[in-house]
């Protein structure tokens, strides 16, 4: 019997051209993974249905030699990406029954390209939180428990999506970023994540929560998962007036590309207090293995960094507050009746959304109504620039910006749950790429002293995933993480 | 600046969220916490810069044609509404 579990997508393609397996029977087996991980929660939705299906599809596809590129690949989708005539929620009880009649942009092209559909991935509700703690369906547990055998929380808010990776339930996922909710759900679960730069995937047909700051990403095992995935969900989309036309580069290849020559930028400002010694220690660890292939460490500056979480406290509130307007017991499945229209939507708007997205809408509206607007937003929006114009100069002088994904590694269920603020500030790291709109990632380094990963972060400058691809691989080679979480979840 | 429940109130009406007497007295320390800890933005001094709204700065951004190139979904997009009648959407009645 093959392992299917251990294996990458580049050597399942390779297996599967090879007939050393089918389509169908890997796919059998993601089935039987997902089926036996309904405690991680990490699902809402299963389509086993859907997999088999497509699944004796793309084996007559291998016979015939006209597989396509990701021809019989399973991989989850985060909730957020509408798939046609497959509910999609958000996570939600406002959208509970929704089944988007269109597909988006993104999933459409994996489709295209021959992957799977496995299922539907938790989220926080409507891409809001840090911990997967916010979803109407529930908690998403991490596979990787503490060593005190403690839950963990798998990060958020794509915290289905990294969780389904490590536990080996589908072979990649798709998630979205607006704040980090690629990055650090793959740095609490040992996967790889990546945001592309703001404009090189469609936005079309994903749930919208900050508009100026969304972006599709995957989260994999392997950085060459990670290429092979951006190449296919990168297109240019004339449904999204924020799709950018430039040319998409083969991200594979640049994992394969020498590092050497290459000036990685460490922020002086990243070396501050408040994160964990173990975190340091990779982190040195970390420059040791660059400077070992050749690359050189810089030290950089990033003087308005520390200004970027508030800043985004304003933004994306104040976008979602406007986006998710449309929510009003017209449209979309949810709605509690009454006798005039206002209570209506009130009522509609108070028993759909849950604590942390109603807070978020209340902040956004605060920020953007009359009085408070220069004061907040228009502020906000001029210390972004400020942000932006850091990094800018940063990439003058440096190829790739190096640092940790997270202050800290995976906190315990229910453990930040109370503080809001507290929450927030788990995202200190991540939160200024998407400001500027630039590609990062996040990629496994290794385990702390409580037995929980660690996540590295690599910042590139605008439109060049290819060098933090490249540095990624670097890292991933000298690191050499087992993504292998005990399986406590499974019961023999 | 403090956020009271007077306050609360106000943003929740605007928001189109009713909110009860635990939800109000809740969000009102949560919220006052929040802009407490944004109010840091003030140290900055941003006088002269320019606001950036989104980062995306492509600048030939294309303009499609003006023709109808889709359309005729009617019953898809009604289809998840919560109350529909005809191709209708059905709401309370707003005019007396």
């Amino acid at each position: 019997m093959t392992e299917f579990s251990t294996l990458s997508i580049k050597e399942t393609i390779t297996s599967l051209k090879n007939k050393d397996f089918s389509v169908s029977e890997l796919v059998d087996f993601h089935i039987s993974s997902m089926e036996n991980g309904r405690e991680l929660n990490a699902f809402i939705t299963e389509t086993a249905d859907i997999a088999r299906k497509k699944a004796s599809d793309c084996d007559q596809n291998y016979s015939k030699g006209e597989e396509k590129p990701l021809e019989g690949i399973p991989l989850g989708i985060k909730d957020m990406f509408c798939t046609k005539g497959v509910k999609t929620t958000a996570s939600s009880k406002m959208l509970e029954n929704f089944v988007p009649p269109y597909e988006s942009t993104v999933t459409q092209n994996l489709w295209n390209d021959g992957a799977i559909l496995l299922g539907k991935l938790n989220n926080d509700e409507f891409a809001m939180g840090s911990s997967n703690e916010t979803s109407f369906f529930g908690e998403v547990k991490n596979p990787w428990k503490n060593n005190k055998d403690n839950f963990t929380v798998p990060g958020g808010s794509s915290g289905g999506s990294a969780a389904s990776v490590a536990a080996g339930m589908g072979l990649a996922s798709l998630g979205t970023d607006t704040g980090g909710s690629i990055r650090q759900p793959a740095s609490f679960t040992g996967t790889v994540g990546l945001k592309p730069t703001y404009g090189r995937c469609s936005r079309w047909g994903i749930i919208a929560f900050a508009s100026s700051l969304d972006q599709a990403g995957p989260i994999t095992k392997t950085v060459k998962d990670c290429a092979l995935l951006l190449n296919s969900i990168c297109s240019y989309d004339p449904k999204d007036s924020t799709s950018s036309q430039k040319k998409i580069p083969d991200f594979e290849k640049s994992t394969d590309e020498s590092i050497k020559g290459m000036k990685i930028g460490i922020p002086k400002e990243y070396e501050a207090d408040g994160i964990s010694e173990d975190i340091t220690e990779y982190l040195e660890k970390g420059k040791e293995w660059l400077t070992e292939s050749g690359a050189e460490i810089v030290e950089i500056s990033l003087p308005h960094i520390k200004y970027a979480l508030p800043c985004y406290y304003i933004i994306a509130p104040a976008e979602a507050s406007s986006n998710l307007a449309r929510y009003d017991g017209v449209k979309f499945t949810h709605r509690v009746d009454a006798d005039n229209i206002i209570d209506m939507y009130e009522e509609t708007r108070s028993q759909g959304f849950g604590d942390e997205v109603k807070r978020r809408i209340m902040i956004g509206t605060y920020v953007l109504s009359s009085g408070y607007y220069d004061a907040y937003y228009l502020k906000a929006q001029k210390v972004r620039a400020m942000i932006s114009k850091d990094f800018k100069e940063a990439f003058t002088k440096v190829d790739v910006i190096y640092g940790p994904s997270t202050p800290s590694t995976a906190f315990e269920l229910g453990d930040k749950k109370k503080d809001p603020l507290e929450m927030y500030l788990n995202d200190v790291f991540t939160v200024p790429v998407n400001l500027a709109g630039l590609p990062a990632m996040s990629v496994p380094v290794g385990l702390d002293k409580e037995k929980l990963p660690v996540g590295m972060q690599l910042i590139g400058n605008s439109f060049d995933e290819e060098s933090i691809l490249s540095i990624a691989s670097c890292i991933e080679k000298s690191a050499k993480f087992d993504l292998n979480p005990n399986k406590w979840w499974i019961n023999e | 600046m403090t956020i009271d429940s007077k306050l609360v109130e106000r943003i929740a009406k605007l928001s189109r969220i009713s909110l009860t007497e635990t939800e109000i007295k809740n969000l009102s320390s949560e919220l006052d916490n929040i802009l407490n800890w944004i109010e840091q933005l003030s140290e900055l001094d941003t006088e002269g810069i320019n606001p950036v709204f989104s980062s995306f700065d492509e600048e030939e951004t294309k303009y499609r044609n003006d023709k109808i190139n889709d359309g005729g979904y009617r019953e898809d997009i009604i289809s998840n509404a919560p109350l529909s009648e005809d191709g209708f959407f059905l709401v309370p009645k707003v005019v007396d």
